[in-house]
């Protein structure tokens, strides 16, 4: 019998089949701390080279990873077991934009800046931004359903996919969802974005696009204390007004962004808001108007209106460039990501910096404000001993203290094995268990990328067989 | 009734229907049916989220939301539970979205009579598979929703319709994120929102004239097709068409068309998973509704 690696060279081109051990290394982790380990590396170039992988790997009964660009922070595209790893990276082309109906069809390795920048002329973009955008594939973000600073009036990607076509886990071709808006029946579609790369792999995704903006008023407010400045998000959006984004850095993001690219931000106050809003000239002079008052009200110590392109970029790039500012502190750095309700912000970052103090961790805040996205970055020096264990910890308790408050286990990172068995904070055992039938209907022998969101899940078949009202 | 009372009436054997205020067909015919909670749990302006039971009016949620300046993207009749487990959108869906977007939690009987959480309360969360997704639009036929939490959209300051005799193409590239277009083969009706100034530049330019909303739009179908195909509708009979969304509203009953042999066994898969004995609205078959 042919070994797994002999099939798979036998349909794809041999060269994008990789089993040299560098390579297996490269791809035994994406972007966040843990590993796995991968038998081999497939690079398909076509649909039919992933429905070839996808069935080789299952005549072999070895699990397959779909992976895009591997910069997810949670470990969903970590191959565990000896898994197939199946990288869309040489999938990256642009199929067909349809301008007037504001779509297009892509492959989902394309990178989702790429994506943008090359709808640029035509007025149009794809509107979720992830922090990685310029390195993410557009695969991953329907993976992920991933969000980004201006999914805060836009949404996140689940709302810009109309059609995905997918290799099921049974190795056939199917397109769920379509160009048109109420396809028949359940919204597969829906469900399969942010499944995590368990329910398939997309091989082509239909995307919505949205205008650029006619004009763009970006803002910078700086607040004597938290409480206030999240005072001011709530009222801004209490008052009617969903800006394109807000932004919140802490006094350590600040001052550590501040001493990296001097930007002249406001070093002495304990949090500055990033506002951007966008529209039409008359409807973006009101919303300034009404949102400086509203900072006001909430004892807002100055505001900053950037004058220019070449000002907001400025100011956009303090935001930006705290991964990098934060290198100048410690050499590593554990980012989490949770969502609390606006309101429960000041008690919640209370909190955080109570345990990052317990645990005698650093803790920067700079996160998505405007839709309650906490994005605490534990930075540390893993070469110091016990560090690592502290920073695992303190995670811990951040994740409980924000479900606690009636907030949610992840925004826009997903669970993959990061938060796993973290999933029982927020879901009984009878939700989770409606998760699993999910999965089962798609994949019945548990081959997608298996071990990843579902804490310890029963075989599919044993579903039916348990009492009324238990779960294992 | 609350959500418990709830769970236990759809039980855990024998057929059972959930019903509304059928205005949108109503229950399955001769089988027991059963009806969601009412009322509004909460509203949280500043979290633009709102809790209600699944039999909730919509009227009455709108009402409640318009004293705080907001509103829910589903449609205006019947109860909020049948709004989302039909799934339809109405005719602001090119700048409101789809009704599968207001979805962020439920809390929804299953087959077993098990209360099941789905989603979460906050406009951002991916802790898990999107249950919420698979629940819109699956008529009653995975689980009954009991109480949910919509998000909710902030109502425009001014808001005007217009007509041309433009195509919509060229309406569709001159403005800036209408509200609604619609375009009967003739006549293009523009819905614009925002300040009523930058509402007034955009007709302008765009030479659009006042107008009331269309008239009546015809019932016999409603047909989703893709946007693109929209000008071939010409020739078919009397239909509105939403432009740059793909719903039309046509006198005559929406063409049959195939469906992926891999997509219904998706189906079949789902509802055996979900409803092994085939209890939940029984005789539902969503792949041929529409």
């Amino acid at each position: 019998m042919n070994t797994l690696v002999d099939d798979l060279r036998s349909a794809l081109d041999p060269v994008r089949v990789r089993t040299g051990p560098s390579e297996l290394s490269l791809y035994r982790r994406d972007a966040s701390n843990m590993e796995g380990s991968a038998s081999v590396v497939c690079l398909p170039q076509t649909t039919a080279e992933v429905q070839a992988c996808v069935r080789i790997a299952r005549r072999h009964g070895v699990p397959f990873v779909p992976r895009g660009s591997g910069t997810g922070l949670s470990g969903g595209a970590v191959p565990l077991d000896g898994a197939v790893v199946i990288a869309t990276s040489k999938m990256d082309q642009i199929l067909r934009v349809d301008q007037l109906n504001r779509l297009a069809w892509v492959q989902p390795g394309l990178l989702n800046l790429d994506l943008s920048n090359r709808l640029h002329h035509l007025g149009l973009h794809f509107a979720p931004d992830p922090s990685s955008q310029q390195t993410c594939s557009i695969g991953g973000n329907v993976a992920n359903n991933s969000g980004g600073p201006h999914c805060l009036a836009e949404g996140v990607t689940a709302s810009h996919v109309l059609a995905v076509q997918v290799v099921l886990p049974d190795g056939s071709i199917t397109m769920l969802g379509g160009e048109e808006p109420e396809p028949a029946g359940y919204d597969l579609r829906g469900v399969f974005v942010g499944s995590e790369g368990m329910l398939g792999i997309a091989t082509e995704v239909c995307v919505r696009l949205t205008q650029n903006p006619p004009g763009v008023k970006t803002m910078l407010m700086d607040f004597a204390s938290v409480e206030d400045g999240a005072a001011t998000v709530s009222g801004i959006i209490a008052a009617g007004m969903v800006p394109a984004a807000v932004e919140m850095m802490d006094q350590l993001c600040l001052q550590a962004v501040e001493a990296y690219i001097h930007a002249d931000l406001p070093v002495d106050s304990a949090a500055a808001l990033l506002v951007e809003v966008v529209g039409l000239p008359n409807g973006l002079e009101a919303d300034v108007e009404r949102i400086v008052a509203i900072a006001q009200t909430h004892r807002v110590k100055t505001v900053r209106v950037a004058q220019d392109d070449d000002e907001r970029a400025l100011l956009w790039k303090g935001r930006k460039s705290a991964f990098g500012a934060i290198a100048r502190i410690k050499p590593n750095y554990y980012l989490h990501d949770t969502v609390v309700p606006r309101s429960k912000l000041p008690e919640v970052l209370a909190k955080v910096y109570e345990i990052a103090s317990r645990y005698e961790l650093q803790v920067l805040n700079v996160f998505h404000a405007g839709d309650g996205n906490l994005h605490p970055l534990l930075v540390y020096d893993a070469r110091e001993i016990g560090a690592s264990e502290r920073v695992h910890l303190a995670g811990q308790e951040i994740v409980r203290v924000s479900v606690e408050a009636g907030g949610v286990l992840s925004g826009e990172h997903g669970i993959g094995l990061e938060k796993r068995d973290y999933m029982p904070l927020m879901f009984s055992e009878i939700d989770l268990a409606a998760q699993q039938a999910l999965r089962c209907a798609f994949d019945p022998a548990g081959l997608a990328n298996p071990g990843k969101v579902l804490p310890s899940p029963a075989s599919c078949g044993d579903i039916h067989s348990v009492p009324e009202g238990v779960w294992i | 009734m609350d959500l418990n009372d709830f769970a236990e009436e759809v039980g855990s054997s024998g057929p059972v229907t959930i019903a509304g205020l059928a205005t949108r067909g109503g229950p399955v015919e001769d089988v027991r049916p059963v009806m969601a909670p009412v009322g509004i749990e909460w509203m949280q302006p500043d979290e633009m989220t709102v809790c209600c039971g699944a039999g909730t009016p919509v009227e009455e949620l709108d009402a409640a939301l318009a004293a705080h300046g907001q509103s829910v993207a589903i449609p205006p009749t019947g109860t909020v539970g049948g709004a989302l487990a039909v799934g339809q959108s109405g005719i602001r869906r090119l700048g409101y979205g789809p009704v599968r977007d207001t979805l962020l939690q439920a809390r929804y009987v299953n087959a077993r009579g098990e209360i099941v959480k789905a989603g979460g309360p906050t406009v951002k969360n991916v802790s898990g598979f999107d249950l919420c997704r698979l629940l819109v639009g699956s008529h009653g036929t995975l689980g009954f929703l009991g109480d949910v939490i919509l998000r909710t959209r902030p109502r425009a300051e001014h808001e005007q319709w217009f007509v041309t005799t433009d195509d919509p193409e060229s309406v569709m590239l001159q403005l800036y994120r209408p509200t609604s277009v619609l375009w009967d083969g003739t006549s293009t009706w523009v819905l614009l929102e925002g300040d009523h100034r930058d509402v007034d530049a955009q007709a302008d330019r765009a030479q659009l004239s006042r107008s009331d909303p269309p008239a009546e739009l015809p019932m016999g179908g409603r047909w989703s097709v893709a946007p693109s195909t929209i000008p071939s509708l010409v020739g078919s009979g009397r239909f509105v068409a939403e432009v740059g969304v793909g719903i039309v509203h046509h006198e005559h009953p929406r063409p049959v068309s195939a469906i992926d042999p891999s997509v219904v066994e998706l189906h079949r898969r789902l509802k055996h998973e979900f409803d092994p004995t085939e209890r939940l609205n029984p005789g539902v078959d969503v792949l041929s509704l529409g």
